[in-house]
């Protein structure tokens, strides 16, 4: 199979304006003839969905929550990235473009990611418009934060519930295009598979799940953005629904899933407490900026603190190793995402962990309070201040940095972060592969198209913060509604999509044997068991270090479990009512054959990159991207025995592919 | 920890429901759902029918989980979700009593899961501000005074839950109404539509089924996002307002 990106021709800078002026339009009289079924409801699809609503189309949009309101973008805590620089510092569209490419680790394409930063300053521009609370200056004017990894203030946040107030946003455009009948929402509605006719995607089968019905939805094309796969894993930073499900359900009728093994894991997340834990929450990395890292620098001592008979302070400075500190003096705690989560990896495999479990490093803010307080004391002219006062007063200036955020740790651990230090340990955060698409967001297959974390187009092997909100809704507003014409304007003279043709009739008859199949099962151990021993494997095996023989294990006990999991999986009650038990089956037993996948695209990329760090590829005990041998994007089309590799080969004309180095 | 259980089991909107006493045993560090989560495992493997309640993030935002704990929706401490509290607020030997949401407008699907579409009716009628893609001036053209920002963004974190209304003894939804209605109107983008969205948004809000406000204030004592009454007090303004001056 050829893999064409569909790259329009030109400079970078003009390829977006050129393709926009010169693409095929649909007329209006022919755009209400025309149906769109749009999958998910999150930042790229109800965005996707409002907008193709506005411009005429007929939209059926699919959730499974029960309201639009829910999907998980609405965790996002940090901010959205866009090239305004309103601060004058130095953005442009230009420079949001390289550190894009720089950090996702020269393995996305040059031409998306130019597009996506030039959109971002429109999606400020209309969250604005439609009235999203960002936080503003007393100018009345925008405010702006500095992210992760660059030299300039370019992050828009709302308090730390950016991903809410945009997902609010988008909600509200798609409430206003339900409201004017032009977009039909079927909420509690879940896709099982993707119908073809004469290889274009004509629709979907969905489970009503209130009701257990199967429904049979036809249209013009079919837009998926259903999100990340995150919770392959289990313990994620993701939602308890999260799921592959959609995107899989695509792979088995021909779409080529990218980049499986390129996974976020984000080093700031509480530690997991126990057996029971069902998911991690995250603690936003601006944390970094004033806490330090550290362990014990001997096992006794970490022993001791597992045992609960030592805490924290306790032990005196020349005691703690600020590993990061040692490590990076360059850039000391706040070296990026991947490298900070491996450290803390090689630190608790030392045995020098701190928590119960040995899995989790300190977060300490004493120093932090310290300087703080010396120098607000100085401020207010308080002459020698006594070792109280500068903790009270440290302890002000911390609150009001962090105070929500300390305040989250306190419920979720029952600890006061002020007087004790944090635990933290790294988490499965977001996943950068995700179905391949070309220029249009269209994958492989004719008509269907994929946005958002679904698609695996834009963050390459690692992503920056603050731009998962950008990228979903650059695809919604900005992307799609254009992109799609390419595909519709062919199709003007197609008359509606009966449902009830042979390949609807097979699709639903399909999923109908899938969900017999498991419901016949009739076995002994829960879904939720056997989705909590994939998470370990995947954790044990395709995790923060990767190697060959731990992979080619993985592959085999991943396999293992998927034929355990269809001989013995209980799943109590019917088809045919309210089942979340059955709805949790049929999106681990997807799980099930997507983490094998993983395992095998981990296994194929011998390189080290973002977050694909091969323990074979290390130089001086830093990752080592191998860019003669691996620059390329890997597409695999699913086979139960093997999968099959399909390579678009990366081509960089605009930057110089560098060395990352944090020393 | 040692806990009896007392939960509505309900098997579906046509039925009668009744309490039913578990027995389980759970960690100080699990959260109320992982707790949940402890007593369904037991029963599935007894091959029993598992408690069914939503949830989804876990992290106190998307708003899905929507229980009544011990007679106070999200249980008793302050702005805390079901899912964000933990069992290091009980002690053993508790028997905690769980229900759903009872209110008219969100009738009960099963056990604890209710049905709050009627929420995202009372949005489609006017919760937005009428600006298609494409239309929108730089962001910068519209400065918004901090205070009004603020203000506009206190009202905004509502994720929706339904506790106000579960918490009211008449299942109002003023909270949920007013907190979006003030959001948008606090803002100068909100302005344009401002009497026509208070008119709509109230008149679904009545179709939909929810009850009268009488001044109650339980919705914000158990609200998780402690959104304020004063909403509710500024909504009663502008609907004046906007039935005796608005324009249709």
């Amino acid at each position: 199979m050829k893999l064409d990106a569909k790259i329009p021709e030109g400079e970078l800078a003009e390829k977006w304006t050129k393709y926009r002026g010169s693409m095929n339009l649909v007329a209006p009289n022919n755009k209400r003839r025309l149906d769109v079924i749009v999958v998910g409801t999150g930042l790229a699809g109800a965005s996707a969905a409002a907008t193709l609503g506005e411009l005429g189309y007929n939209v059926k949009c699919f959730t499974f929550h029960d309201s639009p309101r829910r999907a998980h973008s609405i965790a996002a805590q940090g901010g959205i990235n866009a090239a305004k620089n309103y601060q004058n510092d130095g953005d442009s569209i230009y420079r949001l473009f390289y550190d894009t490419i720089k950090g996702g680790d020269y393995r996305s394409r040059e031409a998306n990611v130019h597009r996506l930063a030039e959109c971002s300053t429109e999606i400020i521009d209309q969250a604005v418009a439609q009235g999203v609370p960002f936080a503003r200056e007393y100018g009345g004017l925008l405010a702006n934060r500095s992210f992760g990894g660059v030299q300039v203030s370019r992050t828009f946040y709302a308090r730390g519930q950016t991903g809410q107030q945009l997902l609010l946003g988008a909600y509200s455009a798609l409430s206003r295009q339900i409201a004017k009948g032009q977009v039909k929402m079927y909420n509690r509605h879940e896709m099982l598979d993707l119908v073809k006719i004469d290889g274009k995607a004509r629709g979907i089968i969905t489970r009503n799940l209130l009701t257990g019905k199967l429904d049979r939805h036809a249209a013009h094309c079919v837009v998926l953005a259903t999100g990340g796969y995150g919770n392959v894993f289990y313990l994620s930073t993701n939602a308890m629904g999260s799921n592959v499900s959609a995107a899989w359900r695509s792979v088995k009728e021909g779409a080529l899933f990218a980049n499986p093994c390129y996974t976020q894991i984000h080093p700031t997340c509480i530690p997991v407490s126990g057996e029971y834990q069902s998911k991690l929450t995250l603690m936003s990395e601006s944390l970094r900026n004033d806490g330090r890292v550290w362990v014990p620098k001997t096992i006794e001592d970490a022993q001791a603190i597992q045992r609960g008979e030592k805490r924290a302070e306790d032990l005196p400075e020349e005691d703690r190793d600020y590993y990061l500190e040692r490590r990076y003096p360059a850039f000391g705690n706040l070296v990026p995402r991947d490298v900070a989560s491996r450290a803390a990896k090689v630190a608790s495999d030392e045995g020098k962990g701190v928590v119960k479990t040995g899995l989790g490093v300190y977060l300490d803010f004493a120093d932090a309070i310290q300087r703080y307080g010396k120098s607000e004391a100085f401020s207010l002219g308080i002459a020698n201040p006594s070792a109280e006062k500068i903790k009270e007063l440290g302890e002000a200036i911390v609150k009001a940095k962090y105070g929500n955020l300390f305040q989250m740790y306190e419920k979720i651990t029952g600890e006061n972060p002020y007087k004790t230090a944090m635990k933290i340990y790294p988490a499965v955060h977001y996943t950068m592969g995700g179905l391949w698409v070309d220029y249009n967001l269209q994958t492989n297959v004719p008509g269907l198209f994929a946005l958002g974390e679904a698609n695996f187009s834009d963050h390459g092997a690692n992503r920056l913060g603050a731009s998962a909100l950008m990228q979903g809704l650059a695809d919604g507003y900005f992307v799609i509604p254009y992109t799609i014409g390419t595909f519709l304007a062919d199709e003007i003279r197609t008359s509606k999509i009966a449902n009830d043709t042979p390949e609807f009739l097979e699709a639903e008859q399909r999923v109908q044997n899938r969900l017999d199949q498991l419901m016949a099962i009739k076995g002994n151990q829960s879904v939720e068991s056997f989705h909590r021993r994939l998470g370990k494997i995947m954790w044990e095996y395709c995790g923060m270090s990767r190697n060959a023989e731990g992979l080619k294990k993985g592959r085999q006990l991943i396999r293992e479990l998927r034929k355990e999991f269809y001989e013995d999986v209980y799943i109590p009650g019917t088809t045919d009512e309210f089942n979340p038990e059955l709805e949790k089956a049929a999106r681990v037993a997807d799980f099930l054959e997507l983490g094998e996948l993983f395992a095998v695209d981990a296994l194929d990329r011998g390189e080290s990159c973002g977050g694909h760090f091969r323990e074979e590829s290390t130089e001086n005990g830093e990752a080592k991207r191998n860019d003669e041998d691996y620059t390329y994007v890997s597409a695999w089309e699913w086979d139960d025995n093997n999968p099959i590799l399909h390579k678009e080969e990366l081509t960089f004309e605009n930057v110089e592919l560098k060395t990352r180095s944090y020393k | 920890m040692n806990l009896t259980l007392k939960i509505w089991r309900q098997k579906n909107n046509g039925s009668n429901g009744h309490f039913e006493n578990y027995q389980v045993e759970a960690e100080e560090h699990m959260s109320f759902l992982e707790m949940l989560d402890v007593l369904n495992q037991q029963l599935i493997e007894k091959k029993q029918d598992p408690v069914a309640f939503e949830h989804d993030c876990r992290e106190g935002i998307c708003g899905a989980c929507s229980m009544v704990i011990n007679g106070r929706p999200h249980g008793s401490q302050t702005g805390t979700t079901a899912c964000q509290l933990h069992m290091r607020a009980f002690k053993t030997g508790d028997t905690i009593t769980i229900e759903p949401f009872r209110a008219n407008a969100f009738p009960v699907i099963k056990d604890l899961a209710v049905d709050r579409s009627s929420f995202d009716a009372i949005m489609q009628a006017g919760g937005y501000i009428s600006v298609n893609t494409g239309q929108a001036v730089d962001g910068n053209a519209i400065p918004v005074e901090k205070a009004d920002a603020d203000e506009a963004f206190d009202s905004a974190t509502c994720i929706g839950c339904g506790a106000c209304v579960a918490a009211c003894p008449n299942g109002s939804a003023m909270l949920f109404t007013s907190a979006k209605i003030n959001h948008l109107s606090k803002l100068p983008q909100g302005q344009v539509e401002h009497s026509r969205r208070v008119k709509n948004m109230v008149r679904v809000m009545d179709k939909e089924g929810f009850g009268k406000c009488s001044n109650v204030g339980a919705c914000e004592v158990d609200c998780p996002k402690e959104i304020s009454t004063d909403n509710i007090a500024a909504l009663n303004r502008y609907y004046l307002g906007s039935v005796l001056f608005g324009q249709d």
